[in-house]
């Protein structure tokens, strides 16, 4: 039962309904921190590049190593932020929908569902292309996230985030075998997937962002249009019901937006855990639990997180790089066990 | 009902629970027994009882001696010593699906192992080492992580699969680093193998299985008791939180040591006790069941990896392939029944 | 039984994290009685029976069983004496009732020992003493919420401690299997002689069953003495907050509070009025 409140103010949250103006503001701020740290991501990495080049690199069509370092930085810094913004959405919709602050694209089980279907796509029908690995990844993705939900949902008390994140550690564990099997003996698309599986945003291109970007504005979509329906559902099935909502019928299209924006994000960047789970948290402490503020913070924090975490995994393994979902993995570990904490235990 | 009926009731369930402990023994002996004599070439019975009583015979007492004989061995006490870590904990916390290699425990010798195979490139018992010391230290980071007015189980579980996932995200960034060669050798160790088995890597997985089983058993009756819930156990007097440390470390020693020989080799910890409870009932302790279960698990999938298929899996690969089916079945009974957390 | 045990706190505070629960409280157990602790939601009440239990370590001062510092006294020789019925007790998934109620006699079980006679005296004795004889071979899984409460106390009672904790026993049972269950734990008084101290929500039952009624407000020690001292109007008001009638219960003649809210609510009346019409 008091896992149902978890997404509403608790007694000690009374701040949390935000006035308008405040919410604005962080908007803005958002909005602010994102262009600097796409500024950043432009300017640092392996190679420093001076201002000016920068602006040359933009403005005319110099051929340095710095205006060409700058413009393979420039894709990469955008797919960052859709990225981000895919997984802050989606963490947010996934979270107000199952009622659960656990709920996390990873430990719902979605990305290794996406794995498993890109490594058999790859090994069994020779996959190939950068918008079949999207489509299989959706599709793996779906499934493996319903059901995990299916399951975790069984028996008393609903989902509760225990059996959530058991069902999904369990589901997980058993993906990897079946990942293993099917890797072992073919060394060929091992090589293949080790590079696709770990999170990473460096091999982006204009080409690769244009065929994700459909598959991203459409999961956008199907998740704004039940931003409303997510508020009613914080109150719980009974209730939302009692209200007029069609309990279902939300469920269902935010849960596809959610997974579209996951297996898309997935299917182009690999894993990255834990964006997900981080930034709806934050961004409830800052705009509030209205899902239609949460979604929009949400999205411009997902996006800060990940161009940051990019930049911070290119700076601190000079001259090499730290992948963006190893960066992403290692600040959230530490918060997920600290949102742990915090819960009472009966709610758990 | 009468008086004799109540103690009838009781060593039926008891009659029950010693016969399918003695078909067990009794499989794991024919298991071994087959073990022994099927490979490439066959051996008669007789062929191997002569080497096992030490005599020489042409070809089977290398074949036998060397190669079948340890490694049928590793995977007895490999077996045992999973699935004898694996239900201690599904006891402990009340949930069959709280297994070490669901907690983050098998994952923290994971990562350990591969950053050792490919980035100190080190080999054999260095690697054991450092599984061994990480599993611990992982096992001590959760349980700290976890205490808060003592550890409570749900959260204990929770913590465990977020550091699963942060050392998840660890072993892939590994693994992309890694060359191709010790990409082949740190996926076979993290899938788990006892192709390497020999004497020498059974040796201290015999002494783990002695002393820290034996520290297990010992405590099972207070495990059943903590079945009841940490009140009613404090009530019928166990030390539940000396008790709980005890067992975790003893439970924790047991999966390194078998980690550090033969990998985490996927499952065996999670499916025994299951499969053990399934199989005598609620009546009594499940220790020493799942542990006949566990040593026949890795026994009969060694032996399929082996010869079943084209490729030569290692033995992971099996248990996983079998496991996964079982471990949704589980899942959705679990679920079903409300649990018990 | 054996020689008659006493229990008792001194000074007791108690607490979880930074937050205080229950402050400094003086108070006596009578032995060989029925006590019943009340309060509203949060007072305390559960948190002082945990502490009781042992299952607590106190912030300050000390529960006292026998003249020792009940914390500081082995565990199993606690578990002979004091037994405990959580609220919320787990039974393993199949377990059968005869086998559940065994494991009540670990405090009296060697290390390695097998069962013995005197174990199997025990659990038939409390199979009978709460008619769950014709049970014992059954699942606790496959038992109705009433029966399976009545094997819960089974099990404590195969403890065979001379006093006996439980943390609302009667939560979750309709009313039939509550009165069964009070029944049943007044018998055990009776008979055996066993001292019982427990949490209950309903008052008026707390107050028909109970020798000694504790009422505990804010942590602290309200009103303690015989129900017809402690259940008045004035105690209902400063313990929940609640305008009550009290009258004597036509049943037993023990105090029996009937709350008085915004509605329904006649002009008020002498003391013997009928209660019928403002409970309905």
């Amino acid at each position: 039962m008091s896992a149902t409140l978890l997404t509403r103010p608790g007694p000690d949250d009374a701040m949390m309904r935000r006035p308008v103006p405040v919410r604005l503001l962080v908007l803005l701020a958002g909005v602010a921190v994102l262009v600097l740290a796409a500024a950043l991501s432009v300017a640092f990495g392996t190679r420093i590049v001076a201002w000016q080049d920068i602006v040359s690199a933009f403005t005319t069509s110099a051929d340095g190593i710095a205006e060409a370092a700058v413009r393979q930085r420039v894709p990469r810094t955008v797919l960052a932020m859709l990225v981000g913004a895919s997984l802050g959405v989606a963490g947010a919709v996934l979270q107000g929908l199952t009622r659960n602050p656990l709920a996390d694209p990873m430990i719902l089980g979605i990305t290794p569902g996406a794995s498993l279907a890109v490594v058999s796509g790859i090994a069994f029908f020779g996959l190939s292309t950068a918008t079949g690995y999207i489509w299989v990844a959706i599709v793996g993705a779906a499934l493996a996230s319903a059901f995990v939900y299916t399951i975790g949902s069984l028996g008393r008390g609903g989902p509760t985030p225990l059996k959530l994140a058991l069902s999904g550690a369990a589901t997980t564990a058993a993906f990897t075998s079946l990942i293993s099997a099917i890797l072992l003996p073919r060394i060929d698309v091992m090589n293949v997937f080790r590079f696709w599986q770990v999170g990473g945003v460096g091999g982006a291109s204009y080409s690769r962002i244009g065929q994700v970007l459909p598959f991203l504005v459409v999961g956008a979509l199907l998740c704004l249009v039940c931003v409303r329906g997510l508020n009613t559902l914080a109150l719980g099935d009974d209730l939302a019901r009692g209200l007029g909502e069609r309990v279902m019928v939300t469920r269902i299209v935010a849960f596809l937006g959610a997974v579209t924006l996951c297996g898309a994000a997935t299917a182009v960047a690999g894993p990255i855990a834990f964006v997900g789970l981080v930034v709806p948290h934050v961004c409830r402490l800052l705009v509030g639990v209205d899902h239609r503020w949460l979604l929009a913070s949400a999205g411009l924090l997902g996006a800060i997180l990940l161009t940051v975490a990019d930049v911070v995994g290119r700076i601190v393994a000079r001259p090499s790089e730290i992948d963006v979902g190893i960066v992403t993995a290692i600040i959230g570990a530490p918060f997920f066990i600290y949102v742990v904490r915090r819960q009472k235990v009966r709610a758990l | 009902m009468s008086v004799g009926a109540i103690a009838a009731g009781r060593s039926r369930r008891l009659a029950k629970r010693r016969t399918v402990i003695g078909a067990l023994v009794v499989a794991v002996i024919g298991m071994y027994a087959v073990t022994l004599m099927v490979g490439q070439t066959f051996y008669s019975p007789g062929d191997v009882a002569r080497v096992i009583a030490g005599q020489t015979v042409p070809g089977a007492s290398f074949t036998v001696g060397e190669l079948r004989l340890p490694r049928a061995t590793l995977a007895i006490l490999t077996g045992i010593a999973f699935a004898l870590g694996g239900a201690t904990f599904q006891t402990m916390l009340r949930n069959p699906l709280a297994s070490p290699d669901i907690i983050g425990i098998s994952h923290g010798a994971s990562a350990a192992a591969v950053f050792a195979i490919t980035v100190l490139t080190v080999s054999g018992a260095a690697v054991s080492f450092v599984a061994i010391v990480a599993s611990l230290a992982t096992a001590m980071a959760i349980y700290v992580l976890s205490f808060r007015d003592g550890v409570v189980g749900t959260r204990l579980i929770l913590i465990g699969i977020g550091i699963a996932a942060m050392l998840q995200s660890v072993v892939s960034y590994l693994l992309i680093r890694a060359s191709t060669w010790d990409l082949q050798v740190a996926m076979r160790w993290i899938t788990g193998s006892i192709n390497g088995a020999s004497w020498s890597l059974a040796l201290p997985l015999v002494c783990a299985v002695v002393v820290l089983g034996g520290i297990l058993l010992a405590h099972s009756r207070q495990l059943e008791l903590l079945q009841l819930g940490d009140e009613s156990a404090s009530a019928l007097g166990v030390r539940v939180e000396r008790t709980r440390l005890v067992v975790i470390v003893a439970a924790v020693g047991l999966i390194a040591f078998a980690t550090a020989a033969a990998g985490p080799i996927a499952f065996v910890a999670f499916l025994s006790g299951p499969i053990a409870a399934r199989l005598v009932g609620p009546t009594g302790s499940v220790l020493v069941p799942a542990a006949l279960v566990g040593a026949l698990l890795v026994l009969t999938a060694d032996l399929l990896g082996q010869f079943a298929f084209g490729t030569r899996y290692p033995v992971g690969v099996i248990t996983g392939v079998l496991g996964a089916p079982y471990l949704v079945y589980l899942l959705i009974r679990t679920n079903r029944a409300g649990g018990s957390l | 039984m054996t020689d008659a045990h006493t229990l008792h706190t001194e000074q007791l505070s108690l607490g979880y994290g930074d937050r205080v629960v229950v402050d400094s409280l003086d108070l006596t157990i009578p032995t060989g009685r029925i006590t019943t602790i009340v309060g509203a939601n949060a007072c305390g009440k559960s948190t002082l029976l945990r502490a009781m239990a042992r299952l607590l370590a106190p912030r300050n001062g000390r529960v006292v069983l026998d003249g020792k510092d009940l914390h500081r006294l082995p565990t199993k020789e606690v578990a002979r004496t004091l037994g405990l019925l959580p609220q919320s007790p787990i039974a393993p998934e199949g377990i059968a009732v005869a086998d559940l109620v065994g494991r009540g006699r670990h405090p009296h079980q060697k290390v390695f020992a097998r069962w013995s006679r005197e174990d199997e005296a025990a659990v038939l004795s409390a199979l009978e003493a709460t008619g769950t004889t014709e049970l014992a071979d059954r699942s606790v899984d496959e038992l109705s919420g009433g029966q399976r409460q009545r094997v819960w106390i089974a099990m404590a009672l195969a403890q065979q401690t001379d006093l006996l904790l439980l943390d609302e026993p009667t939560t979750f049972l309709d009313v039939t299997h509550q009165i069964e269950v009070l029944d049943l734990l007044t018998d055990l008084n009776r008979q055996r002689g066993t001292t019982i101290v427990m949490v209950l929500h309903d008052l008026n039952l707390a107050a028909r069953y109970a020798d000694h009624l504790i009422a505990v407000a804010g942590g602290a020690l309200h009103a303690a003495g015989s129900p017809a001292d402690v259940l008045t109007a004035a105690t209902v008001r400063e313990v929940f907050g609640l305008e009550s009638e009290v009258v004597a219960d036509p049943t037993s003649g023990k105090p029996m509070m009937l709350p008085i809210g915004r509605y329904h609510a006649r002009q008020v009346q002498p003391a013997t009025a009928t209660a019928t019409e403002a409970s309905g």
